[in-house]
């Protein structure tokens, strides 16, 4: 009996056991490609040995949709290299996966993240390629370096394009409304009332994306400078608050008046990012309070009503001063596992990716959502509408960047409070409090001075 | 009863070196890991580097304001888990411990729901109860019922995730119910059976005799309850807001944040919790067996 009992353990030893020495000659041939190649290396430099690098981007459309033009372009020229793409999930789930990867050594040999006050959590200095040096940096505009640089050092190349994050409209409910773009909430106000008469949803909002809530907040920041100038400054040295600078209260103010107000169409707290475009597109909303890279998916999907779409800047309280949150670009990055012949290619395509060429390349097969902010690249002259708005607020000098662009701090929480205020759970003041409190949390977690 | 009865002499042949392959699996793979989830919830712990700050941690986190609504909800799920477990199940294991036909398939189609996987139910259920075109609310509107949104109404959101939590753990609480059922002696059935009709039968004999199973449900849905965290996630991501956030969902929001060493501070306050709970509740049951 206990004999018989024992064999089956002894048994799946010996199965292992075998499995194992099945195992170990076929890896074998697999290692030997490496071995060759690298003594050939010198030797064939015409017929470069096959390289394949990976490459992590976002999974929204439009993210996909860029880079895989630019891979396609990259790849054309360069047949012995492989580029394969791998996804991660956008917002906090996605700088969870950045950060895991990068700690535990397990990054693919490129990536794509954004620029700002979420590229210091990754401590860049220790876990990323410094790039100030390398001569295609001359390409980059000097504004997005600052957006990438710590202690001076330059660590990516821009990705996509620079955004407006405000209001997308649908010009034909406008028109057929007889409306005029509004430069004051009030006018704002008095429009949505209108639209709301007509059987149309003012406001689309898509609470089931909980990141799209934040836009009335994070795209009200021109108008807080404009009333504020220093309060970039003063909000990262603990000295300005939400709660107590009613310039920057006004957003979680705008997110409650649309609820109270019933602005919002029927499903919105459950409804999805992807639901939000199709309203705007199809004109069963009016406004979509959202980042401009939604344009090219809108033009994927709808190319017949893409024209519709216009771009206009949060309103403020004050006509004289209405302008534009810009949003800087992605970029592109390497992590410091990226060793040897793969490093060198990976500087090689991001050298590609700030040339004219990729800029052509780009222009050919997505329609940009903003400005390059590589030296002489320009939009092209069929450029879509909203982004001729956008271009024309940054042309004007009307245009300022967002806030997390400007100061590290920004609290983790902020899309679910946007959400508890938008569907009426929370006074703008407990909003403007929370996210304070929260805004602290994530200081204090950075280890920031003066929290 | 047979060890005891074996002569020390023998039980001593075993030397302590048997004892060492499952201490060392014990050793790292919980008890390593559990000392340092202590040591890095007093850090501010970054992945990349950790800095000793005390206690700040657990300032922090019982400081949370989210904190105590996340509790609330805690509880107030696992007790509406646990509770609709036990009055859902218990009538079920009766029905399905009698004498009625195709009783291998109704006994199979309730235990079905446990063997999805909780991701699944979730995806599953958060399209049944979408406000304008899911299926629940197409079905309450073609009779005439009103149409609430399920998982977008802050008010209704954690209970309609507590709804698909009983109706996926119902399979386990009835099966643990059969059992007990089964285990009870016929004689009482026919005593019962000779004083009165199924009333009788479900008040004198099924619930004092079937009390452990009782327990049983009780307790494991309890923790469960206390511990939920999947079905949550999939379906609501503690939404609208903060509305049907639990304690899992608070500290794996801290943990998203990058806050590595706060949310590790989070989950030592939650098993603390969980023991300060489940400790009493285990032995005041366990008293209770005894005394039966």
């Amino acid at each position: 009996m206990t004999r018989k009992t024992l064999l089956i353990p002894f048994a799946l030893i010996l199965i292992s056991l075998a499995i194992v020495a099945c195992a170990a000659p076929a890896a074998a041939p697999t290692a030997a490609p490496a071995a060759p190649a690298d003594t050939q290396a010198p030797a064939a430099a015409e017929a470069p040995a096959p390289v394949k690098l990976t490459y992590m981007v976002g999974d929204v459309e439009t993210d996909q949709l860029i880079a895989h033009a630019l891979v396609d372009a990259y790849v054309k020229e360069h047949p012995n290299v492989t580029i394969e793409l791998e996804n991660r999930p956008g917002g906090s789930e996605g700088d969870n996966v950045i950060k895991t990867r990068l700690a535990t050594g397990d990054m693919t040999d490129l990536f794509s993240y954004n620029a700002g006050s979420l590229i210091q959590a990754l401590n860049p200095t220790s876990t990323l390629v410094d790039l100030t040096d390398e001569p295609f940096m001359a390409n980059v505009d000097d504004a997005f370096k600052q957006t990438v640089s710590q202690n001076g050092r330059v660590f990516g190349t821009p990705d996509q394009t620079a955004m407006g994050g405000g209001i997308l409209y649908n010009k034909k409910i406008y028109e057929d409304l007889g409306l005029s773009v509004p430069k004051t909430w009030e006018e704002f106000a008095a429009n949505n009332e209108k639209i709301k008469e007509a059987g149309i949803a003012p406001v689309i909002a898509t609470y089931g994306d909980t990141w799209t809530s934040q836009l009335f907040v994070l795209a009200d920041y021109y108008n807080v400078q404009a009333s504020d100038p220093t309060f970039a400054d003063d909000y990262t040295a603990n000295k300005a608050k939400y709660a107590t600078t009613p310039a920057a209260m006004a957003g979680f103010e705008h997110l409650r008046e649309g609820y109270d107000k019933g602005w919002y169409q029927q499903d919105f707290a459950t409804a999805k990012f992807d639901q939000g475009l199709e309203l705007l597109a199809n004109g069963g909303g009016a406004h979509y309070p959202m980042l401009s890279f939604a344009l090219p998916t809108i033009a994927t999907n709808w190319p017949d009503k893409v024209n519709d779409i216009g771009f206009f800047a949060q309103p403020g309280t004050d006509a004289a001063k209405n302008g534009a949150t810009i949003w800087m670009l992605l970029a592109n990055y390497i992590p410091q596992t990226t060793t040897g012949e793969k490093l060198a290619v990976a500087k090689d395509f991001l050298a590609f990716t700030v040339s004219p060429e990729a800029v052509a390349a780009l222009n050919a097969a997505v329609p940009p959502s903003g400005p390059y902010l590589i030296k002489g690249a320009a939009l092209p002259d069929d450029a879509l509408p909203a982004v001729l708005d956008i271009a024309a607020y940054i042309d004007s000098g009307n245009s300022a960047p967002a806030l997390e662009f400007l100061s590290p701090v920004k609290g983790p929480s902020l899309e679910q409070i946007t959400v508890a205020v938008g569907t009426g759970q929370m006074t703008p003041e407990e909003a403007a409090a929370a996210y304070d409190k929260d805004v602290e949390k994530q200081a204090q977690q950075l280890g920031l001075p003066g929290w | 009863m047979a060890h005891d009865d074996r002569p020390r002499a023998i039980l001593r042949t075993y030397p302590n070196w048997f004892y060492l392959p499952a201490a060392i699996v014990f050793g790292v793979f919980f008890i390593v890991p559990t000392a340092m989830a202590f040591y890095f919830s007093l850090t501010r712990w970054t992945l990349f580097s950790a800095t000793f700050i005390g206690l700040d941690n657990y300032v922090t986190f019982l400081g949370d304001p989210m904190l105590m609504s996340g509790l609330r909800n805690t509880i107030i799920y696992a007790v509406m888990t646990s509770g609709l477990k036990v009055i859902i199940a218990l009538p079920l294991a009766m029905l399905l411990t009698s004498n009625i036909r195709v009783k291998g398939l109704l006994r199979s189609i309730v235990f079905f729901p446990v063997l999805v996987s909780t991701v699944a139910v979730g995806i599953t259920f958060s399209m049944l109860m979408q406000p304008s075109v899911g299926l629940i609310n197409t079905v309450l509107g073609a009779i005439g019922l009103p149409q609430p949104d399920w998982l977008g109404n802050p008010g209704l959101a954690l209970y309609s995730v507590a709804l698909v939590d009983v109706w996926k753990g119902l399979g386990i609480a009835t099966v643990i119910f059969m059992a007990g059922i089964l285990s009870i002696p016929q004689e009482y059935f026919e005593a019962a059976r000779l004083e009165g009709g199924a009333w009788v039968k479900f008040r004198y004999v099924v619930i004092p005799l079937a009390r452990n199973a009782t327990f049983t449900v009780i307790l494991l849905s309890f923790i469960g309850g206390l511990r939920t965290f999947d079905l949550i996630w999939t379906m609501t991501r503690g939404g609208p807001g903060f509305a049907s956030d639990v304690l899992t969902s608070v500290i794996y929001k801290e943990y998203q944040a990058g806050f590595y060493g706060l949310s590790t501070a989070g989950n030592v306050v939650l098993f603390i919790l969980v023991t300060v709970i489940v400790y009493p509740l285990m032995r005041f049951f366990n008293r209770m067996e005894l005394d039966t």
